[in-house]
């Protein structure tokens, strides 16, 4: 164990050359220090010191066992029909009341009871889940250098912690220092921005030492900084440690709730605890959502309230006419209620108070127009409906035993109203599992397998007539192939070529450079391995699963990295002239990482004999245009490659490398070494420059291909919901390529689709772009996406007429942000509107999450969003239904999801015999509920008529209180929690979502007839 | 129906691709999966006519046999509350049943139509009058009906609560204003018996109306409404009061007011001495003495009979328009022609 932290112990900050730059001064904002929002002081690890900031306990609830009774009160009355019944049983106590008060307020009771025992119930579920958190434990320094275990709700700011690997940060921790020599340590960000990668933390030098338990026994240091502040990647303080003060950046803040990875362990001193921490300052309560029917019922119930009054009023005045007949001249005429010897209630001498006295008498007893348990029953019946959800075996993930989860209860009734679906692409629509699967070397192609893409092109071309045949015969095929795969399947690696397998590449024309091409797969990388001692197997952890999958193919090829120190690498390579495995050692000389603008990463290495060379990968984008005059010589062979496995819907990186002389890397380094050094604050463009320089007159070596893996049942799902009438748009990340190709897989585009492409990669926005005037290229792009989109509407409206041809509109992100602008989205929305498919590409989250509320508001429709990944969770919130794929990319997707599934095909369930059948059973148990009460209400008034209007009910006093919440309330219940208008498997058939027509006349067929029918009486109201 | 079996095998297709759950067959495990069999009718032409027929089958003879039975009622409707004031003041009628001293002495002379069984109702029917206005139902107090003076919170009898210091017994405008006319019966010579006993509910008797609660202090006050009562006869006695004090539901409503035990022939003529006390004119209600048999279905009411004759009819015509409709425009069964997307897709 001992060992192998000393071997862990490597200086990492020299593999990142951009992550770490930017190292801050005590001038400029630092001197702000001490001053207003910057007061906070805390000494760490001074056990004497009061320091006057709160625990490190949260609290997510929202009531305290105090406020508990005040609040949910507050809260049940905040409606109206409730707080109707308030004042109604207030009301009922004095003379006025029709019934006794008694049976006015038990039902109100009843109710709000009920509601509140809900409310209390999932806000204790909150409360064990705060105790769990609260309980966690975390090892803090008690003094004399030894830590011990005590939990996170006992931390308190000054403290020193000791965090270990795959643990939380137990609160705001300034970095001290971590088990790597150089304070650096590996953070998984995904609970707060939703990236996947991990995140590189440095502490600062001074100290970076503390390394043990026992340099703790005397640290004394102070930290002054900011006050607590939402603000996630700012962060201002300063260190005073023996006597020097240092700068503090958001570099060595770690942040409560996000995760230490690749790293033994780090020393912390906690800054910011429980709700001062950056992350909970941050939170801010998911957005409630209601569904449209509740939206719809609160009118209708305004309503009612408006028929109440107008029927109090009516009756009021009748009852006044009657009450002033009662004596004429004195003489009385219905002696035997002794008008001569009245209460106000009714005096004919004072009709109008009588009146008016009588209108409250009245709005008490024709309340029964207003359901009062109605707002319960409905929650009720939703949380019924939702277990029926969660218990369906047919969203049942059996691998990852995951059954369906509906968080919310809310929205069950939306599914079946949903009208464009906005989905994911990665790990939605596809597994996010990479697998290396073909590559072209030297301009020869290899790798025999067929992916998924292919095979669905194969599927269009097939004739119609026989589709069901090939395709059944194809899952069969695809069961096969699957399952033999599983027996000997590697993750990441599906390649089977034997010219190359098994060592038979040495016999390949071009052998040396396929042992070039899989050398940079196994050298140019950022993967640490991990060598299991008892197999000797190494696994890697990699910052994407397209980095992992290369790796992993070089080491089945025979390039087994194993091993990775401060500054060399080693593989074992299969070395062709002996047939031997040898072990290489790489000297690990410069790492020019991958980021989104360079879209390429290099390592400069020396090998053995001394040779440094650079090599490098990147996207074909960016990679030709770097290729020296010689190294061109695969170029055309290997485009014509690229572009078939761009169109079988792989993903491809062009590998090249360059050989450097002593002096050429010298001037490099130096060049490359003062920059990194500068303190400017355009450090970042100058080591980018510098590398630029490298980076050029490269020898092209070939290209891999990856392909992202498509869900099961995907392309099915997917088309059948369109025959349902639902419009699907894809909102990814990936380039367009790639979309337009898993658009293809997954049937969203078809063969004979007229494709509206609109980006921005015109030549002359791309030369203005290299000139970088920005406005002038702001002003080019809007212009020119204006013009495209106004183009496509031409294009669109002219051949409306003439053909059935459909339109499929992809967009870019670069294009995406422009036409989001407010003057251009109308336009944009009513483009992507009429075509059958949209694809938005190279999408951020937050312009995902734009899309989709543009969508939302443009076209006052149902939206729902699907995803899987934290870059997911903007767009979840935004729509009128998320939903959460609960898949391997952590949970943060699930957490802001209202329902969440294991796989994309049970969206096909869930929206067309689950959201069916809710919709159903809640409209028509809304209108039964309505109907009952109103007819009874009715029978109230009419029979007023027959008692002169004086207030007197009907019924017996239990018999009202009792007819809504007891009597009448359970066959409604039943009805909406197991009413099937049409068998599961008929909804299955037909495909149509019947009540998505709009036209509400029109259906009269068994399963869109009552529908269209709930809705005529609904559009009646509102 | 036939749609289910033919489309489960897709679904079933899957729930086979998922093994190893246990228990799937169990009712409880169907109930979870929505599943378990059910009833979904369809309404063909063929059901919705045969339905109809069958309601219309079912509802005409039940009506004729309703009707048969309210027929087979033998009742007799006097009016008197006119016909009882002497013709000089009919002009000015609150007079006449304000007055005292004029004698309300009044003979009405029923022919009997058919044959009656005994035993014959007596009722006094009222009209208009509101015994289900809000002021006088809530004018009582049952605790002080059942314990007397015992209960003394008599606030609810408002504004005939108490006289003197002591709460009336029994309080409140409904016992104030209790019905007092009285009928004699005589069919040519001979008196009839009425029996005025158990004319009241067994329940209303037993555990309603105190044993020992005598009206000592009854109709004391200035203004006096209705009857006076016996003040040694303890109110569980007083059935007419009892009667009296179960109020109507609706304005017009008839009381018990005794038995006749003996059988009455067609043509018989019956004399009705009665004592018009009771002031209806003041609110221009009627007054009307009812006599009538019963049958197993109570007494006569025609519309139960003439409602399921109609529905019953109407049943029987609509089925009959359904068939010719059915018989001159057939349709498929299943026929999606008229369905939502149908249409759309030939529209566009």
């Amino acid at each position: 164990m001992r060992g192998r932290r000393r071997m862990r112990k490597i200086r990492l900050s020299k593999i990142y050359s951009f992550a770490l730059c930017g190292k801050g001064t005590l001038e400029g904002e630092h001197s702000q220090i001490g001053g207003q929002g910057f007061s906070r002081v805390v000494f760490c690890n001074e056990e004497g010191v009061m320091q006057n900031y709160s625990d490190n306990s949260v609290r997510s609830t929202k009531y305290t066992a105090v406020s508990f009774l005040p609040k949910s009160l507050f809260e049940q009355f905040r409606r109206v029909a409730n707080f109707y019944f308030l004042v109604i049983g207030v009301l009922a106590m004095t003379k006025l009341a029709p019934y006794t008060a008694v049976s006015a307020i038990v039902p109100l009771c009843v109710i709000v009871g009920a509601t509140m025992i809900k409310e209390g119930i999932e806000d204790w579920r909150r409360k064990t889940q705060d105790i769990e958190v609260n309980n966690r434990k975390v090892k803090v320094h008690k003094g004399d250098g030894v830590f011990e275990y005590t939990e996170w709700k006992n931390l308190r700011v000054g403290n020193i912690v000791k965090v270990e690997k795959d643990n939380f940060f137990p609160a705001d921790l300034l970095l001290l220092s971590s088990s790597y020599e150089d304070a650096v340590c590996y953070v998984e960000t995904m609970n707060l921005d939703g990236e996947t990668n991990l995140k590189l933390k440095q502490g600062l030098d001074v100290t970076s030492s503390l390394q043990d338990d026992s340099n703790f026994r005397d640290f004394k240091a102070v930290v002054k900084c900011e006050d607590p502040n939402a603000n996630l990647y700012s962060f201002i303080g300063s260190l005073e440690f023996e006597e020097q003060k240092y700068p503090l950046s958001p570099q060595q803040l770690l942040l409560r709730d996000s995760k230490l990875r690749n790293t033994d362990y780090v020393f912390g001193a906690i800054i910011f605890t429980g709700h001062d921490t950056k992350v909970i300052q941050n939170s801010t309560d998911p957005p409630s959502k209601r569904s449209k029917i509740e939206r719809k019922m609160d009118r209708i119930i305004y309503f009612l309230f408006c028929l109440l009054f107008l029927i109090a009023f009516v009756g009021s005045i009748l009852f006044g006419i009657a009450t002033k007949d009662e004596l004429d001249n004195g003489v009385m005429k219905r002696w035997y209620l002794r008008p001569d010897d009245s209460t106000i209630f009714f005096d004919p001498k004072r009709v109008a108070s009588a009146a008016i006295f009588h209108f409250l008498t009245a709005l008490m007893l024709y309340g029964f127009f207003i359901p009062i348990s109605l707002y319960f029953s409905i929650e009720l019946v939703k949380v019924l409906q939702s277990i029926f959800i969660n218990q369906d075996v047919h969203m049942y993930y059996e691998e990852a035993d995951k059954p369906a989860h509906a968080r919310t209860s809310n929205l069950n009734e939306e599914l079946g109203q949903v009208d464009t679906i906005l989905s994911d692409k990665t790990g939605t629509l596809t597994c996010n599992s990479m697998e290396f699967i073909k590559c072209s070397i030297a301009g020869v192609a290899y790798g025999q397998g067929v992916t998924e893409v292919e095979q669905a092109m194969d599927r269009k071309i097939g004739s119609p007539l026989t589709h069901e045949q090939v395709y059944g015969t194809e899952s069969e095929s695809d069961e096969n192939r699957k399952s033999s795969d599983r027996k000997t399947r590697i993750k990441g690696f599906n390649f089977t070529d034997e010219r190359i397998m098994n060592g038979n590449w040495v016999n390949e024309p071009h052998a040396d450079v396929i042992q070039k091409f899989f050398r940079v797969l196994a050298i140019c990388h950022t993967a640490i391995p991990e060598v299991d001692e008892d197999t000797g197997n190494v696994s890697y952890e990699a910052e994407s699963p397209d980095e992992a999958a290369f790796v992993i193919s070089a080491k089945e090829i025979g390039f087994e990295f194993f091993k990775r120190t401060q500054t060399s690498l080693s593989v074992n390579e299969w070395d062709p002239v002996s047939g031997n495995k040898v072990e290489r050692m790489y000297q690990l000389l410069n790492v020019l990482e991958f980021n989104s603008s360079r879209k390429r990463m290099s390592v400069i290495v020396k090998d053995e004999e001394g040779r440094i060379s650079l090599l490098c990968k990147g996207a074909d984008s960016v990679m030709f245009e770097r290729l020296a005059l010689n190294g061109r010589e695969f170029e055309d062979k290997t485009l014509e490659h690229v572009q078939q496995y761009a169109d079988a819907g792989l993903r491809t990186l062009i590998l090249a490398y360059r050989e450097l002389d002593e002096n050429e890397y010298k001037e490099f380094n130096n060049a490359f070494y003062e920059a990194k050094n500068s303190v400017t604050a355009d450090q970042e463009t100058l080591i980018e420059e510098v590398s630029n320089k490298i980076e050029r007159n490269l020898i092209l070596l070939g290209a891999t291909a990856v392909e992202d893996k498509l869900q099961n049942g995907v392309p099915d799902c997917i088309e059948k919901l369109a025959r349902a009438g639902i419009k699907i748009w894809v909102l990814t990340g990936d380039k367009m390529e790639t979309a337009i190709n898993i658009g293809f897989s997954c049937c969203l585009l078809r063969q004979g689709m007229r494709q509206i492409i609109i980006h921005l990669d015109a030549p002359e926005i791309q030369a203005l772009e290299k000139g970088g005037d920005k406005m002038a290229i702001s002003k080019a792009s809007r212009e020119s996406v204006l013009r495209q989109i106004s183009e496509a509407a031409l294009q669109l409206t002219a051949s409306r007429g003439a053909s059935q041809q459909a339109f499929a509109l992809i967009i870019d992100g670069k294009s995406l942000a422009y036409a989001l602008d407010d003057s251009m989205k109308n336009l944009f929305l009513e483009l992507a509107i009429r075509c059958a498919s949209v694809i938005c590409c190279r999408s951020s989250p937050k312009q995902k999450a734009l899309v989709t509320k543009l969508v939302k508001s443009g076209t006052r429709k149902t939206t729902l969003a699907i995803g899987d990944g934290a870059n997911d969770v903007g767009m979840l919130q935004e729509a009128d239904i998320g939903i959460g794929i609960s898949g391997f990319e952590g949970m943060q997707a699930v957490m802001s999801s209202d329902i969440a599934i294991a796989q994309f095909w049970y969206l096909e369930r869930l929206l067309l015999v689950h959201g069916h059948w809710c919709y159903r059973r809640m409209s028509s148990m809304i209108c039964y509920f309505f109907y009952k009460n109103i007819t009874f209400g009715f029978t109230l008034f009419l029979y007023e008529v027959y008692a002169s209007f004086s207030g007197e009910p009907a019924y017996n006093d239990w018999f009202l209180s009792l007819y809504s919440i007891l009597f009448s309330s359970l066959p409604v219940i039943a009805l909406g929690v197991f009413d099937q208008d049409v068998s599961a498997s008929f909804l299955n058939y037909t495909n149509k979502e019947c009540k998505m027509s709009s036209s509400a006349g029109a259906g009269s067929s068994a399963g869109c007839s009552t529908d269209s029918l709930v809705r005529q009486w609904f559009s009646s109201f509102a | 129906m036939d749609l289910d079996s033919g489309t489960s095998s897709t679904v079933g297709a899957r729930v086979q691709a998922i093994p190893g759950r246990p228990a799937q067959h169990g009712a409880l495990y169907q109930f979870k999966q929505q599943n378990l069999p059910a009833c979904k009718p369809v309404l063909t032409p063929a059901t919705v006519i045969a339905t109809f027929l069958l309601m219309g089958f079912i509802f005409i003879p039940l009506g004729l046999i309703t009707l048969r039975a309210s027929n087979s009622v033998v009742e007799i409707v006097d009016r008197y509350d006119i016909e009882c004031i002497p013709e000089e003041l009919r002009s000015n009628k609150l007079l006449y049943i304000t007055d005292d001293s004029i004698s309300k002495n009044c003979s009405r002379f029923l022919k009997v139509p058919k044959s009656m069984r005994a035993p014959i109702y007596i009722y006094y029917q009222l009209d208009n009058y509101y015994q289900n206005h809000r002021r006088y139902v809530k004018s009582r107090n049952d605790k002080q009906l059942l314990h007397g003076l015992g209960d003394n919170s008599t606030s609810s009898c408002i504004p005939l609560e108490s006289s003197g210091d002591l709460p009336i017994v029994p309080c409140g405008l409904i016992a104030w204003s209790v019905f007092n006319d009285t009928f004699k019966f005589s069919s040519g010579s001979s008196e009839l018996k009425v029996n005025r006993k158990n004319i009241a509910w067994k329940s209303d008797r037993n555990h309603k109306f105190g044993k020992d609660v005598y009206p000592f202090n009854f109709q004391n006050g200035p203004l006096i409404g209705g009857g006076k009562l016996d003040p040694n006869t303890p109110l569980s006695d007083q059935e007419d009061l009892i009667v009296w004090m179960r109020t109507a539901a609706l304005p017009s409503f008839r009381k018990l007011y005794g038995r006749i035990e003996e059988d009455l022939d067609a043509d018989d003529v019956i004399v009705v001495q009665l004592m018009n006390n009771y002031n209806a004119y003041s609110f221009g209600g009627k007054k009307k003495l009812v006599l009538s048999t019963s049958s197993w279905l109570g007494g006569k009411n025609d519309f139960f009979g003439v409602a399921s004759l109609f529905i019953g009819t109407f049943c029987m015509l609509i089925s009959i328009v359904f068939l010719l409709l059915h018989v001159k425009n057939p349709r498929p069964y299943g026929d999606a022609m008229y369905t939502s997307w149908n249409k759309k897709s030939s529209s566009s």
